[in-house]
């Protein structure tokens, strides 16, 4: 019975679909929000580089904005709104989740890893990025591998996912540490550049944000091995298939263009702001098979 | 609001194994009160003592008085622990040294307790001058006629009258001093915010930690309320005093 009901429900949607393609469909969500207040509201992060970070003019600025704003173009096509504004909302690491549920934020473009257990509470348009997680030190430590940090102070950044990875890493591999943490990446840093920890543990390309950003890049050095591999993607709400459906196809358009690797070129790259420093990250495999068949496949 | 309340969350075990999150939390709670207990005993030692300076009548220690509550009282508290926490270190070499070797936790709450501490001292110091300029200016020269120093007219006369008017105001800095102590958090020690915010980052139940977070800061915060009512009572002179919090 129940099946003959899907059966029926499945024909007549089919139906409708076909027999009233130029009706808009009833909006919902997300989108019907951002109709009744003429605005989207995309989170941010402050040091995240080079996804989303402030320039020297206090600017948000980055690829995931980058990407964001591809997306807000969509919205602005699909909604018939050109004038569309557009409120920047900063947030944490560990607001950001609370900020995206209770509404204040419509979606975030940052450095959020897509894992299964956010997947409870948030949904993720596809992925953008694929991160190693692994550590930073300083270059003249002697710390070659994960294991030679036995023994020693390691911060990383509070309400992150490295917080969990390292504490895990430190059974299997049968190694203690004393964790620090810092209220964000910059902090986190902060307390390897002082010396007050020996290690930063976060995803790869963020320490090779913070390292670019330090006045001596040469004196740091990322350790060559990886906790886990990590997709990034920006994150919405759940239960709202409709502004999903937007951000997949417009992310996705941009994959399946290849106008992402111009984007990708711009941050990875070549200098970027504030200091016109260069990453030097090309894309890795993982990446590349990321672009090539777009998901929202989590960790 | 659509909210799936998820109270068994306090029993699950966390990600290190071995440990349910309710453990964290009373962990949490244990370096709070903590924190808090030892930066009080600084705020009211070093308060009592600079807010007496301010109404001695001389000159330089008005003055040291005044800059001490203006330097304390007008960086924010977030600034403060910053600063305590992260650059002061680095202008003392044998402080870097040892912190350095420490364990982290012990930096963690030695940077927590002074700040608290000496920001609340400002505050402290602010209520009791008050305290003392709102005795009659009749008890310091009756105590001057009766031939006390001013160390003894302070001793016996003035501080014992001032200190008991200021109970309410100080009250409220022990209230307040609790609450300000999850600024901690911002420099890594796991306090009962951080670990609210710890557990809800790792289960993402938000609501049911902060939910628990805020009964836990109001049991406290009114317990530290009824225990000064207490000693308000105790200490009432009777028939001088108002002798509130009955």
């Amino acid at each position: 019975m129940a099946r003959f009901r899907f059966r029926l429900f499945a024909a007549l949607a089919a139906l409708a679909f076909v027999a009233m393609p130029a009706v808009a469909e009833e909006l919902a969500g997300t989108l019907k929000k951002i109709r009744e207040t003429g605005a989207i509201t995309i989170g941010h992060r402050e040091s995240s580089i080079p996804f989303s970070y402030l320039d020297d003019a206090q600017r948000p600025v980055g690829y995931a904005m980058d990407l964001c704003m591809k997306v807000v173009e969509a919205v602005k096509a699909e909604l018939r709104m050109p004038g569309l504004k557009v409120n920047l909302q900063p947030v944490t690491s560990a607001n950001r989740i609370p900020l995206m549920q209770n509404g204040t934020v419509d979606l975030e473009c940052g450095s959020t890893t897509n894992s299964l257990k956010r997947q409870e509470q948030v949904v993720f348009g596809p992925t953008y990025f694929v991160v190693n997680i692994t550590a930073a030190v300083k270059a003249d430590s002697g710390i070659r591998t994960l294991a030679d940090l036995n023994g020693k102070t390691i911060a990383t950044t509070s309400g992150t996912t490295s917080v969990p990875l390292l504490k895990q890493y430190e059974k299997t591999a049968a190694i203690d540490v004393k964790e620090i943490y810092g209220k964000d990446h910059a902090e986190s840093f902060l307390l390897l550049a002082n010396d007050r920890a020996a290690a930063f543990v976060m995803d790869d390309i963020l320490l090779a944000g913070q390292i670019a950003n330090s006045p001596t890049p040469a004196a740091y050095r990322i350790i060559p091995e990886s906790l886990r591999q990590e997709p990034y993607s920006m994150m919405l709400r759940r239960d709202d298939p409709q502004f999903k459906a937007l951000v997949d196809k417009a992310v996705g358009d941009l994959m399946r263009s290849g106008e992402i690797e111009q984007i990708y070129e711009k941050w990875f790259a070549s200098p970027i702001p504030p200091r016109g420093t260069n990453l030097n990250f090309p894309m890795t495999p993982a990446i590349k098979d990321a672009f090539a068949s777009p998901n929202d496949k989590g960790v | 609001m659509n909210y799936h309340w998820n109270w068994g969350v306090f029993f699950e075990e966390t990600p290190e194994g071995g440990v349910q999150y309710w453990e964290l939390i009373v962990s949490g709670l244990g370096w709070t009160l903590a924190v808090s207990a030892l930066a009080l005993v600084i705020a009211l030692l070093l308060g009592v003592t600079i807010g007496t300076l301010r109404t001695t009548g001389r000159r330089w220690l008005i003055q040291l008085g005044n800059a001490w509550v203006e330097l304390f009282r007008n960086i924010p508290l977030l600034v403060q622990m910053f600063l305590w926490y992260f650059v002061i270190p680095e202008l003392v070499p044998p402080l870097k040294a040892w912190i350095v070797r420490a364990d982290p936790v012990h930096a963690q709450f030695l940077a927590a307790v002074l700040c608290l501490g000496l920001f609340t001292s400002a505050r402290v110091a602010e209520q009791v001058r008050a305290g003392i300029q709102s005795l009659p200016s009749g008890q310091r020269q009756a105590a001057a006629a009766l031939g006390l120093t001013t160390v003894q007219a302070y001793r016996h006369v003035l501080l014992p009258m001032a200190l008991r008017i200021v109970i309410p105001p100080l009250t409220s800095e022990t209230m307040n001093l609790i609450k300000n102590s999850s600024i901690a958090l911002t420099i890594g020690l796991a306090e009962l915010t951080f670990r609210a915010r710890e557990l809800g980052e790792y289960t993402f139940s938000f609501f049911e930690a902060f939910t628990a977070a805020t009964v836990i800061y109001v049991a406290v915060a009114m317990a530290a309320n009824r225990v000064m009512a207490w000693v308000e009572r105790r200490l009432a002179v009777p028939g001088y005093t108002a002798g509130g919090g009955r």
